[in-house]
């Protein structure tokens, strides 16, 4: 019966347009956001992206709910400090969302699919990277909004210093994107185990985090306090900070951070670093997926 | 003008050869490419999807040069790994539509092509349903129908009927030749079993160790032998000697007689020597060749 219904259709060729590789690139790149939270996908792959995005911007609503009800404007929240505060929060959706985009097409022999279609190794990455830091922005930028705007309504004093420091918390957290997105997508694509890729990402965001913390504690005991500082160039959430101090006069986060503006260039060069180096890890894994 | 065409197309690895200056030129029409598993059948796929830069030789495919015009072939061609490709958490529809829109189609487009092709595959109402699911012979037709969404002008099988079990097989192997005939799309498939190929494809590429041993028209290789086809009931031994003392070129081979064929008098032989000893004939064929021929010769 099927076959009958095979020859009644007949086959018809597609003589429409096809588009260049703009469309290709902007395509993946909507394919990896939606991969990122699950959509298109079984009910259990959203839950965890959209439960950790509730969770992110869960504290910035009672922040704000704690500014109107008890009318005091320095109870809100710091809008740099916002991502450094839910920092496992973040490092938690990065880690279950990297290997999302970093592993899964390589787990399952997908690339190659890719490959031998009209699209190239480094488009492809920077469609998923560009994806993953989209997500993370989203993360990170959502409740920065919510505490600005929750101030706003709350009249908070100094309004033009509040979006001053809005618009540069935001620049912060594009930085937050980039380099966390860097570091997590480069772990993942290195750790094609799921399980091993999630604990992977985890470990090199909080255990960073933690070592540099407790040797900023201890050197500061010590008065060594520019060993304290200089400690912060070896996580990623005390290096995003150090930019945001030195070079976007931000209030410190971290337990210390390096004096001086050089101090914040060369911060920002190690970002740029990161995400040079992590495009180019995800650029030799895929092609090697791509030909294998 | 040759869909394929290579002229001294070597790929050299570090401690393998896996071309040794190959020269082929393939019409348009299902080709089949033949070759023990590690021949170089895949890795000449990747040399003219253009992927894999040869270590010498040139090639085109479509008329276009694999070495500067690449993503032109690609554009043009589609490709059906012989692994499994598919991510599991995602229905057919889903995944086809996306790789239609990766071919540059339009939103609209990719999903109608996708509904289309899938239904030629054989896909119907479980295409919604996530991949992990699916029997072998169902992901054999995703992998397929995502080859085709885009309308090439030729598609690369690589071991399609990998897997499946006869009927699955037969299923695939019509397919593929309605890819050739009926959707005009030229076919280049590969596989390891030649009888497989003998039924589907009108040209043949056979390649052994990176070099070309033959590639000829199937026609050609299927040609009628010169010898006959004898199968009586009870008395296979008694028409030999029959024959043998007539002067006929007669050996057995298993339950049938194999006759050498020497002009119109040996068909009146069989036939008169079969009355005569009162036996009853099951079956009187000329013997054709088959592809095997070219690795048994």
């Amino acid at each position: 019966m099927s076959t009958s219904t095979i020859h009644d259709i007949g086959y018809r060729r597609y003589d429409g347009p096809r588009l260049g590789r703009g469309y290709l690139v902007r395509s993946l790149y909507v394919h990896n956001v939606r991969a990122v939270w699950g959509l298109g996908r079984p009910a259990r792959a959203k839950v965890m992206p959209f439960l950790l995005a509730a969770v992110m911007v869960a504290p910035a609503f009672m922040d704000v709910g704690a500014v109107l009800l008890t009318d005091r404007a320095e109870v809100l929240m710091r809008y740099s400090a916002y991502a450094i505060y839910l920092q496992v929060v973040v490092s938690i959706f990065v880690a279950s969302q990297a290997p999302v985009l970093a592993s899964r097409e390589l787990r399952f022999h997908v690339v190659p699919l890719y490959f031998s279609r009209p699209i190239a190794p480094l488009p492809f990455v920077l469609a998923k990277f560009a994806a993953m830091v989209t997500a993370l922005l989203t993360m990170t930028a959502v409740p920065v909004v919510v505490l600005y705007v929750g101030g706003l309504i709350a009249k908070v004093p100094h309004p033009l210093t509040h979006l001053r420091e809005f618009l540069l918390a935001l620049v912060g957290c594009a930085l937050f994107a980039l380099v966390i997105g860097a570091l997590g997508m480069a772990v993942a694509v290195l750790t094609p185990r799921r399980g091993f890729g999630v604990a992977a990402v985890i470990a090199v965001f909080l255990l960073s985090s933690a070592v540099v913390l407790l040797v900023q504690n201890i050197a500061e005991f010590r008065t060594n306090f520019s060993l304290a500082g200089n400690a912060g160039y070896f996580a990623p959430f005390n290096l995003v900070d150090i930019v945001q101090v030195r070079l976007l006069g931000a209030e410190r986060t971290a337990e210390a951070v390096p004096d001086g503006f050089i101090s914040g260039v060369l911060a920002l060069l190690l970002c740029a670093a990161l995400v040079g180096g992590a495009v180019a890890v995800l650029y030799r894994r895929f092609r090697k997926a791509g030909l294998s | 003008m040759p869909i394929i065409a290579a002229q001294g197309l070597t790929m050299r690895f570090p401690r393998v050869t896996a071309l040794d200056r190959l020269d082929v030129s393939v019409e348009a029409g299902v080709v089949g490419l033949v070759g023990a598993n590690g021949a170089g059948k895949s890795t000449l796929i990747k040399i003219l999807l253009g992927l894999l830069p040869p270590t010498e030789g040139r090639a085109s495919v479509l008329g276009l040069d694999i070495a500067r015009e690449g993503a032109a072939i690609r554009e043009r061609v589609g490709f059906m790994p012989e692994y499994d490709c598919l991510p599991p958490d995602v229905s057919a529809t889903e995944f086809v539509v996306h790789m239609a829109r990766m071919c540059g189609l339009p939103p609209p487009a990719a999903r109608e092509r996708a509904a289309d092709v899938l239904r030629h595959v054989g896909l119907y109402e479980e295409r919604y349903r996530p991949i992990g699911g699916y029997s072998t012979g169902m992901k054999q037709k995703v992998k397929l129908a995502q080859a085709l969404v885009h309308d090439p002008q030729l598609v690369f099988l690589d071991e399609p009927t990998n897997g499946l079990d006869p009927a699955g097989r037969d299923e695939m192997l019509a397919l593929i030749r309605r890819i050739g005939s009926e959707f005009g799309i030229s076919v280049l498939v590969t596989s390891h079993l030649l009888g497989e190929l003998e039924r589907v494809c009108d040209h043949v590429v056979i390649i052994d160790g990176g070099k070309l041993l033959r590639s000829q028209a199937v026609e050609s290789f299927t040609a009628v032998s010169g010898v006959l086809t004898v199968e009586v009931q009870d008395g296979r031994d008694a028409l030999g000697e029959h024959l043998h003392a007539q002067g006929v070129a007669v050996r057995p081979e298993g339950r049938v007689l194999v006759v050498d064929i020497a002009g119109e008098r040996t068909y009146d032989l069989i036939r008169d020597g079969v009355a005569d000893l009162g036996l009853h004939l099951v079956r009187l064929e000329q013997r054709r060749h088959h592809i095997e021929d070219v690795f048994t010769s």
